[in-house]
């Protein structure tokens, strides 16, 4: 690994991403969609709130319940998916696009190691999703000036987010190194990203050792306790796994590449 | 500098490069000659470590393609055939990203690309987007990124396609005065060029090599062929010129008036040229033109593939 290929990689990616639309809109409708959601999580908990107020059965219930319990906790989990849902508009073009262009044959015969390719295109893609949960903060800071929740399980919440995304993107880049079709890319992310995603389900369905297995498996499960502020470290493990596991499958599919 | 030994690239079942060797010495200019399909491509592919062979050994500047891919590719400038570049960039911004990406010292990036968009002329349009900027320009700078870090061994695939006859000359300047310092070794439909760049051409054919030699023994090789244009009687004339030793053949070309244009094909160029002039000083034909044909690509091909199979 060469540190200066890899920023060399980094920048040019991002400044392409940054030229043109598809990152801005994509940040957008996932503000638009993580800000319809705050709005409705918060207008709900608001109404209850007040009807609580005249209602003593209601406010009794009510205070099991709390800011984070009701607001916060269900925003994490909204964002992860919606997170879920645009990440691989992010990532297909990593490397289909240049295997359908070509330039992938003058990238690959620069003097640079294919863990330097993958790694910068990688953390380009981070950078962008990173921003775009950076951009988030506005809603917790919002709860903040206008309530008391515990900061705790906001800050865990954000770990579990900024895991989930790293997560996503290092199986965009994979199922973009199979192929030079970008639709085609992002359709097989989606996919297997509802499978990780649906394995959560199963859970029930399933004897409970093999329950909790498919449970661990799957992909957001690892942010519902982080945003509860409990960091387990399996948790963590989990994503530096997937993400070293995809990111490892990447460089593999590219060496084959090569080699037919 | 480039060893190929017994090289062998199959595509699945079919083999588009079938058991080819070849040496190139440094500072040499190698032509590598061949209809579309021959796979020079390939070749050249293999040489740039884009893809290992499957069959034979292959070493550039001292390194195996295979086994020390990144020594090798440290070495080599390539200019792919497709002349894939970064859309979305501007001219500098991608010769340097280039330039760095190759290695080159962060403070001397800025003034490489600037060397190298003055050598190919590029200062014109060096803050354009590359996807605005027009097909020779972009052949320009396929080459420019290819010449950026100066390197030992130059590989360009039809260097020359797509640009005006100015640029045609400018660039066969540019990759004449490489020689020496540099090894190069392009690929070309164009005889011509061949002739004027390179030391030693190799043709090839379905993935093997038909004829490996100096353009001027390929030339003398093949027939030989004269432009006529004559004042006269055209029937007379044509009969008078076949009556002419070392001629393989006459051919009638359109007329313009009471000029009549005819191809001979020499047997024997020089008997065969004696014998014209002779015979055009007897019947005091009127002769407006005469000149030389160059040996297209097409005869020698026709000519080495039919020996091949014979
Ligand atoms: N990726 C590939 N998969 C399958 N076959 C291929 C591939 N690339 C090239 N070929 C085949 O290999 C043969 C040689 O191709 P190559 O591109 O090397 O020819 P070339 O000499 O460069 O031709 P041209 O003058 O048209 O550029 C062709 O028949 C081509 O169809
Ligand atoms: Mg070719």
């Amino acid at each position: 690994m060469n540190i200066r290929n890899v920023s060399l990689i980094l920048n040019r990616e991002l400044k392409s991403y940054f030229s043109s639309l598809t990152v801005y809109i994509v940040i957008i409708m996932f503000l638009l969609m993580t800000g319809y959601f705050f709005y409705n999580l918060v207008a709900t908990f608001s109404i209850v709130s007040f009807q609580a107020q005249s209602d003593p059965m209601l406010a009794k219930q009510y205070q099991l319940l709390n800011i984070n319990e009701t607001v916060i906790r269900p925003l994490f989990g909204t964002i992860g998916i919606i997170l879920l849902l645009m990440t691989p508009l992010l990532t297909m073009r990593l490397l289909a696009e240049e295997k359908k262009t070509g330039t992938i044959e003058l990238l690959l015969t620069f003097p640079v190691d294919d863990v330097d390719v993958v790694l910068g295109k990688y953390l380009a893609c981070l950078a962008v999703v990173l921003t775009m949960i950076l951009l988030t903060v506005t809603y917790p800071v919002l709860l903040v000036a206008f309530g008391e929740p515990e900061v705790v399980p906001i800050v865990t919440g954000y770990l579990g987010l900024v895991l989930l995304g790293a997560a996503a993107i290092s199986l965009g880049i994979f199922t973009s190194s199979l192929t030079e079709n970008q639709i085609v890319s992002a359709s097989l992310s989606f996919a297997m990203l509802f499978f990780f995603w649906f394995l959560g389900y199963s859970v029930q369905l399933v004897s409970a050792g093999l329950g909790q297995f498919l449970g661990y498996l799957s992909i957001n499960e690892h942010i519902e306790s982080m945003s509860k502020g409990v960091v387990d470290s399996t948790d963590i493990i989990y994503y530096l796994c997937f993400i070293a596991l995809f990111l490892f499958l990447t460089l593999r599919s590219l060496e084959a590449k090569r080699w037919r | 500098m480039i060893e190929v030994e017994n090289l062998t690239k199959e595509y699945g079942e079919f083999r588009a490069v079938d058991n080819i060797s070849f040496t190139v010495e440094k500072g040499e200019i190698l032509g590598f000659l061949g209809p579309n399909g021959a796979g020079k491509t390939t070749v050249m592919r293999i040489l740039t470590c884009f893809f290992p062979p499957t069959k034979g050994k292959v070493m550039v500047a001292g390194y195996n393609c295979f086994e020390d891919s990144l020594n090798v590719r440290k070495r080599i400038g390539y200019l792919p055939q497709r002349v894939p570049l970064y859309e979305d960039m501007k001219v500098d911004d991608y010769l340097r990203f280039v330039a760095a990406i190759k290695g080159t010292p962060a403070k001397e990036v800025k003034r490489k690309a600037a060397k190298v968009m003055d050598d190919c002329g590029l200062s014109d349009v060096s803050h354009k987007l590359i996807s605005t900027i027009s097909g020779g320009y972009r052949q320009r700078v396929g080459i420019a990124q290819a010449l950026v870090n100066d390197p030992e061994v130059l590989i360009l695939d039809e260097p020359t396609v797509g640009l005006d006859p100015k640029q045609i000359k400018e660039i066969r300047t540019l990759i004449k005065e490489l020689a020496g310092r540099h090894t190069v070794i392009l690929s070309t439909h164009i005889l011509p060029e061949v002739s004027i760049l390179c030391g030693r051409v190799i043709i090839i054919n379905q993935g093997k090599v038909v004829a490996e030699d100096r353009p001027e023994n390929l030339r003398s090789e093949s027939a030989q062929r004269m432009l006529l244009r004559i004042n006269g009687n055209a029937p007379l004339i044509e009969q008078e010129l076949s009556r002419v030793g070392g001629i393989k053949g006459v051919e009638r070309e359109p007329a313009s008036g009471d000029t009549h244009g005819f191809v001979v094909v020499f047997d024997d160029e020089k008997r065969g040229r004696q014998g014209i002039q002779a015979m055009i000083e007897k019947n005091k034909f009127e002769l407006v033109e005469m000149r030389l044909l160059e040996v297209s690509l097409e005869d020698i091909f026709i000519k080495l593939v039919t020996k091949e199979e014979a």
